[in-house]
């Protein structure tokens, strides 16, 4: 029986290729651990709470609640959003809520790990994939919510709708892969999940969330060029029946992501142990 | 299998920075340099210094080694290194199999949570798979001793079942080399016991790294021992009797008399040993030696003559015998005067080592203390017999059927 060797040295210097391979294989082979450690936090989560998966949604329910009120009192006026408004802005904020949370959680999931990190070899990609699995356990209960809205607001089934799981793992890949770049340095100074935390309160207003794109106009324009508002309209889009306005941008988008996920992944990789360093 | 070289450390060293920010910005640095490769050589820069220099040693399977110093001495650097948690600056590290870490037990713990779903977490960072855990569950709660409460949260167990549950789950491992930092040190004696008797079952068949303050444990154990000082290696070796001495000779530096209670009746002006070597504040005996010990205590205000007692600690506090002398008597003294007091100890069978006596006085045998002193006298015994007890019995063959 021959011994796997691990040679620890300064340089790593392992090829791109290879770091890829080991990271896919490790994100792959994590799935158990993974699995348990999200169960772990879902379970204590719940388990400690009588209002339980209400808060899962509460946040954008709110801000959407906010924007009926708003617009149906007339204090703000809003131009035609192509839909009923409250269904309009109820998929707006949750599926905002779902990017922001996937541009959070590979920080978040790093940050709650910070303990074992500093004392346990194990397969930091299980971090990223248990982040990824309560994600999705949170995005299933928002989605549920999104349905039912559909229903109750008289837009019902239509064929659109079952691309939605497809086009919001998009913006997932897309925030996660955000996520990770912004993880090794928001684990070093706290300002940066500060700034991302502020930064995406504000980019929510250049983004469609719970107005529709101006005609015309400088906003018009800000909007276009951020990559938000693709993942935000298209996702609203296929939730609505409309047909998808931006889908050039949208396969960008997915392409870009995707190929940026796996640079993301192996950034990643290589930065834990300077992290390990300077935290613990 | 057996000789094989499971770990092999070449001229390890490893840098660290004493302030927090100068680290978080030379850790943000680092990390482009990482992404370039960073194949420049390590210099310190401002605020660092060498946790670890320059260490190397090879460890074979059925091997222990012990690392010993101080605390802050870069033990637990040079731990994360093998462990592959941080790299070095220099140097290689090569390590062969499966490698188990006991630095934390109970990594992945959510208090919330039942003892049995922490198992699961637990051996899932420990990086077993599902249907492992699922076959050695009963194995672990009864090992752990727990039974009765493992569905009961574990924020409500005390430590010591937390440790316990905890070692359960890496008992399991089967590691080819096996770090442990210290986790050894908490728990009850039972627990205690029961973690030795593991280690003493896997060690044949792997490679082991113990760091540990306690010398018992690590001369019970380990068969080579690097001594640590300031990141550096000053002893190294597998003469591990000799790495305990200088390890706590490096204590010896502010050894003086401590007073630990007094009624203000006496004071003890001098204690020593007749006729006996003194060297660096130690009086150096041979095993088995006859010693006769003089003191002189200044009565401040008693009537008669205190009853003297003494108590031997070994360099770990612990106490290992003590003497009450025979033939004490309660006679008339005079207030502020010396009183000269000789004992004879007789044939000091203890071990090799360090130890301390404690001088007490007090009214007769065990009543009413006057005065108390630790340190009054520290001596060292010499024995060609290195041993991890405190006694070595004077013994011999006298008949073979």
């Amino acid at each position: 029986m021959s011994l796997e060797t691990r040679i620890y040295r300064k340089e790593n210097n392992l090829k791109f290729g290879r770091l890829i391979k080991a990271s896919f294989k490790d994100l792959i082979g994590s799935h158990f651990l993974a699995k348990q450690l999200a169960v772990r936090d879902i379970r204590s989560q719940y388990r400690q709470s009588y209002l339980g998966i209400i808060w899962a949604f509460i946040t954008p329910l709110m801000t959407a609640l906010v924007w009926v009120f708003l617009n149906n009192t007339g204090t703000v006026q809003l131009t035609d959003t192509g839909a009923p408004y409250p269904v309009f802005a109820f998929t707006g904020t949750l599926i905002w809520s779902i990017i922001t949370e996937s541009i959070h959680t590979p920080l978040t999931a790093t940050k709650g790990a910070k303990g074992i990190l500093s004392k346990i070899n194990f397969p930091k990609e299980a971090l990223i994939l248990s982040g990824f699995y309560k994600l999705l356990f949170n995005s299933a209960i928002k989605v549920a919510l999104l349905v039912f809205f559909v229903f109750a607001f008289g837009v019902g089934f239509h064929w659109y709708l079952l691309l939605f799981p497809l086009v919001l793992l998009v913006a997932i890949l897309f925030g996660m892969t955000l996520g990770l770049f912004i993880t090794p340095f928001g684990m070093l100074y706290n300002d940066v999940g500060k700034i991302i935390s502020v930064g995406l309160g504000f980019l929510m207003y250049i983004t469609p969330v719970v107005y529709a794109i101006p005609k015309a106009g400088f906003m018009k324009t800000i909007m276009e060029l951020n990559p938000l508002t693709t993942l935000v309209v298209t996702s609203r889009n296929v939730v609505l029946g409309h047909p998808p306005a931006y889908l050039f941008n949208f396969l960008m988008i997915l392409v870009v992501s995707f190929l940026l996920f796996f640079i993301a992944l192996v950034f990643y990789r290589m930065s834990i142990p300077i992290l390990v360093e300077r935290n613990g | 299998m057996k000789d094989d070289i499971l770990i092999e450390v070449e001229h390890l060293s490893k840098k660290f920075c004493k302030d927090l920010k100068a680290s978080l910005w030379y850790g943000f640095k680092d990390l482009f340099a990482a992404v370039l490769g960073n194949k420049n050589e390590r210099i310190l820069r401002d605020k660092e210094f060498w946790a670890v220099k320059d260490i190397s040693f090879k460890v074979k399977r059925g091997e222990c080694l012990g690392l010993i110093g101080h605390n802050g001495a870069g033990k637990s650097t040079l731990l994360k290194m093998l462990n592959g948690l941080i790299t070095p600056d220099m140097g290689v590290i090569k390590i062969k199999g499966k490698v188990g870490a006991l630095i934390e037990l109970g990594a992945g713990f959510n208090g919330i949570l039942s003892g049995r779903e922490n198992i699961y977490n637990n051996g899932a960072v420990l990086g077993f798979t599902k249907k492992e855990i699922d076959s050695k569950v009963e194995a672990i709660i009864d090992f752990a001793e727990i039974r009765e409460f493992i569905d009961m949260p574990v924020q409500h167990y005390s430590s010591g079942m937390k440790v316990r549950l905890g070692f359960a789950v890496a008992a399991q491992m089967e590691p080819d080399v096996l770090i442990i930092d210290e986790v050894l040190a908490v728990g009850d004696l039972g627990f205690i016991l029961k973690c030795f008797k593991r280690i003493d079952l896997i060690l044949p068949n792997t490679a082991i790294i113990f760091v540990s303050h306690s010398m018992p444990m690590v001369s019970r154990i380990c068969n080579q021992i690097i001594l640590m000082e300031h990141g550096v290696s000053v002893f190294q070796g597998e003469d591990v009797a000799k790495a305990i001495d200088m390890y706590y000779n490096s204590f010896l530096t502010n050894e003086s008399s401590d007073v630990v209670f007094t009624d203000n009746s006496i004071e003890l002006v001098s204690a020593s040993f007749d006729d006996v070597k003194h060297e660096n504040g130690m009086y150096i005996i041979n095993w088995g030696d006859t010693i006769k010990v003089n003191c002189v205590i200044k009565n401040l205000n008693l009537k008669t003559t205190p009853y003297i007692s003494f108590a031997i600690y070994d360099k770990e506090q612990r106490g290992v015998a003590e003497g009450f002398p025979n033939g004490q008597s309660f006679e008339a003294i005079e207030t502020n005067n010396e009183v000269h007091f000789s004992f004879i100890f007789k044939n000091l069978y203890l071990s090799k080592g360090v130890y301390n006596i404690t001088f007490s006085a007090s009214e007769d045998y065990s009543r009413n203390i006057y005065y108390k002193v630790h340190k009054a006298i520290t001596f060292q015994v010499e024995s060609e017999r290195e041993i991890w007890t405190s006694f070595l019995i004077d013994s011999e063959l006298i008949s073979r059927n």
